[in-house]
């Protein structure tokens, strides 16, 4: 089937290569900037405290979670299903294997189906909050709503081509593969771009901070 | 100030466009924890005080001018600039509604330090002609006068007088070469001139050398409040130039919240290069004398009584244990509040709010934050550490006629200094 020959050989080419160049210019774009020297004398050093914030704000300040419990969990739950999807499920492994010749253990794929379902609800759960959340329907645009489709998309495709829910097998397979290049297109032109620079935010965060003698 | 324009306003955000800035806005999801966060939003609950939103000008320009993808949008006419209307509709959100209390940096999940882009928004607003009066005109008066409530030094002279002739105590003004020169703010000098007898009476007992300088005794900065480097600087420098003729080793800073910001963390850059002297904060300076047994108290406050921290002295300060430390050599009876520390809950007049008439039917609204935090204590007096925080909070129970006694920390441990004949 040409789709699916396409999606994975040109298609899939095209899709990492602006991925990858597009991560290089994002985050260039941002060190580049750099900041300027300091002269206020420090109470605390940078890096350790940098370090460290970007280490813990991983979890919720507390007040934070009794107010937002379900941004928070909500959250936890479609990030790490998501992950545990893309990178425990041994057909991704393969594939990844076959690329750049790196392999790890998978687990159970009927274990992995089940993080997906829930990943899935998890996602529509967060698409309904910010559709309804005062705060979050008030602050979103169209780029919100956009990097929740290609976010879904292939949890969704993925869903749907593992139970064959779809005839014929390849079509579903292609579309799933394509779903997946969306959403690296897109990546760099997006507050996805998070998923790298949340680093460099929480360095400046804690290392601004730890200057002035305060943990954050 | 030379004539505000659009131009010059996005001259100063692109002046104010930085790394840290760029990780920042490269970040934001759009979770919304800022929000609850922010005593302007819990206590309102309208989503346009979410502390991320009111970057959005400055946001704007870094998405346009900063990113690949922006520039193409604005290319292909897709993006909305930034104008003068703009900047008109968020000079409010910016200004009246957020005091740069840092709380929304301490939760957010991407990290963001979003008081500290607000802070550098600012210089944008203010280039662009957008601040309120009310704080134009204290910087106004800050530059022409030296103090943003228009006190000069002849006010000063008298109650240095007053407090002389009523105490005995002598009031050092320009002494070289002494170890400390103190600064006050303007609310020091008029509304609580207390603080300058504390200083006296703990410093001939403490045996600490110091003086006030007659040319630069104001501590407070009204251009950090604005967002103006240039107003900033014009007032940083007079208290290094004066500093530097006295010769002294050290510059205190007073019970001021954003007056330790401006000196001891904003200044050095700038006037571009570190000082010639250390800046500490009188709480500091209070727990170094009692760490090394120079500050001697007695007796006991058996009151049941909190503590207020002031956000840019605790949180963006790092003043963290002095306050308690100092506390618990004078209260029996202290508790702290929920939330305390650097996670405490601003007073709702900090950044500039409190000199901005426009912002004080929303100032009082978003007390009722440290109304439920006090009320959950019944405390019977709530002492703090900065003249803002403290003019504030009174006027807050006023208006909520909560009878608390508010009460600065300085003073407390004056009182209870060893040979005093008031315990």
């Amino acid at each position: 089937m040409d789709f699916l020959l396409w999606v994975r050989g040109p298609g899939f080419d095209i899709a990492l290569v602006v991925f990858l160049i597009g991560i290089l210019i994002r985050l260039l774009e941002v060190l580049i900037l750099g900041r300027k020297p300091d002269y206020s004398e420090p109470r605390g050093a940078e890096l350790g405290a940098g370090l460290r914030t970007v280490l813990t704000r991983t979890l919720p300040e507390q007040g934070s979670f009794k107010r937002s419990p379900f941004t928070v969990v909500g959250g936890y739950v479609w990030h790490i299903g998501f992950f545990i999807t893309l990178f425990l499920f041994v057909p991704h492994i393969e594939l990844i294997n076959a690329t750049i010749g790196l392999s790890w253990p998978g687990i159970a794929s009927n274990l992995i189906d089940a993080v997906a379902a829930v990943t899935i609800v998890a996602l529509l759960a967060m698409l309904f909050n910010r559709l309804s959340h005062p705060v979050k329907q008030f602050l979103s645009g169209p780029e919100d709503y956009l990097t929740w489709l290609v976010t879904f998309l292939p949890m969704l495709t993925g869903y749907l081509a593992y139970h064959r829910m779809i005839d014929p097998y390849p079509l579903v397979l292609g579309l799933h593969i394509l779903s997946v290049e969306l959403l690296m297109v897109v990546f760099p032109f997006t507050k996805l771009m998070h998923a790298f620079t949340f680093i460099i935010a929480r360095w400046y965060n804690g290392a601004m901070a730890g200057r002035r003698g305060v943990q954050s | 100030m030379s004539e505000a324009t659009i131009e010059r306003g996005l001259n100063a955000f692109r002046e104010q466009m930085n790394a840290p800035i760029a990780s920042f806005f490269s970040s934001c999801v759009n979770c919304g924890m800022c929000a609850e966060a922010c005593l302007f939003y819990t206590e309102t609950g309208d989503p346009k005080y979410t502390p991320i939103n009111k970057l959005e000008p400055f946001r704007r320009v870094w998405e346009q001018e900063y990113t690949l993808w922006g520039k193409l949008k604005s290319l292909l006419g897709m993006s909305k600039p930034v104008t003068d209307e703009l900047l008109e509709e968020w000079e409010p959100l910016v200004y009246d509604a957020c005091t740069l209390c840092g709380r929304c940096s301490m939760v957010c999940p991407v990290g963001n330090d979003i008081s500290y882009m607000i802070r550098r928004a600012r210089e944008g607003f203010v280039a662009a002609g957008y601040a309120p009066e009310g704080i134009k005109g204290a910087s106004r008066r800050a530059i022409t006068i030296g103090s943003p409530m228009g006190v000069k030094y002849p006010a000063l002279a008298a109650q240095i007088k007053h407090i002389e002739a009523d105490t005995g105590l002598t009031i050092p003004v320009d002494v070289e070469g002494v170890d400390y020169m103190a600064l006050l703010s303007s609310m020091e000098i008029m509304n609580f001139p207390e603080y300058m007898e504390a200083l006296a009476r703990i410093f001939k007992q403490a045996g600490v050398t110091w003086t006030i300088s007659s040319e630069a005794f104001e501590a407070t900065n009204s251009g950090i409040q604005i967002g103006s480097s240039d107003i900033a600087r014009e007032l940083v420098n007079r208290v290094v130039v004066a500093a530097d003729k006295l010769k002294v080793k050290y510059v205190i800073s007073p019970e001021c919240g954003h007056a330790y910001t401006a000196i001891r963390w904003e200044g050095p850059n700038l006037i571009g290069r570190p000082y010639n002297f250390k800046v500490v904060h009188i709480l500091e300076l209070l727990d170094e004398l009692r760490a090394s047994g120079r500050l001697k108290t007695e007796g006991m406050e058996d009151d049941r009584l909190t503590f207020h921290d002031p956000c840019q002295i605790v949180r963006k300060g790092g003043v963290l244990e002095p306050p308690r430390n100092l506390l618990n050599m004078v209260a029996s009876n202290f508790v702290d509040m929920q939330d305390p520390r650097e996670m405490n809950w601003c007073c709702g007049g900090g950044g500039g709010v409190s000199a901005n008439e426009r912002a004080e039917e929303l100032r009082i609204k978003v007390f009722k934050r440290k109304k439920s935090q006090l009320d959950d204590l019944n405390v019977d007096t709530l002492v703090t550490a900065c003249a803002n925080c403290r003019l504030i909070i009174e006027e807050g129970l006023e208006e909520y006629r909560m009878e608390i006694p508010v009460v600065g920390l300085t003073e407390m441990i004056a009182e209870h200094l060893v040979d005093e004949k008031s315990e």
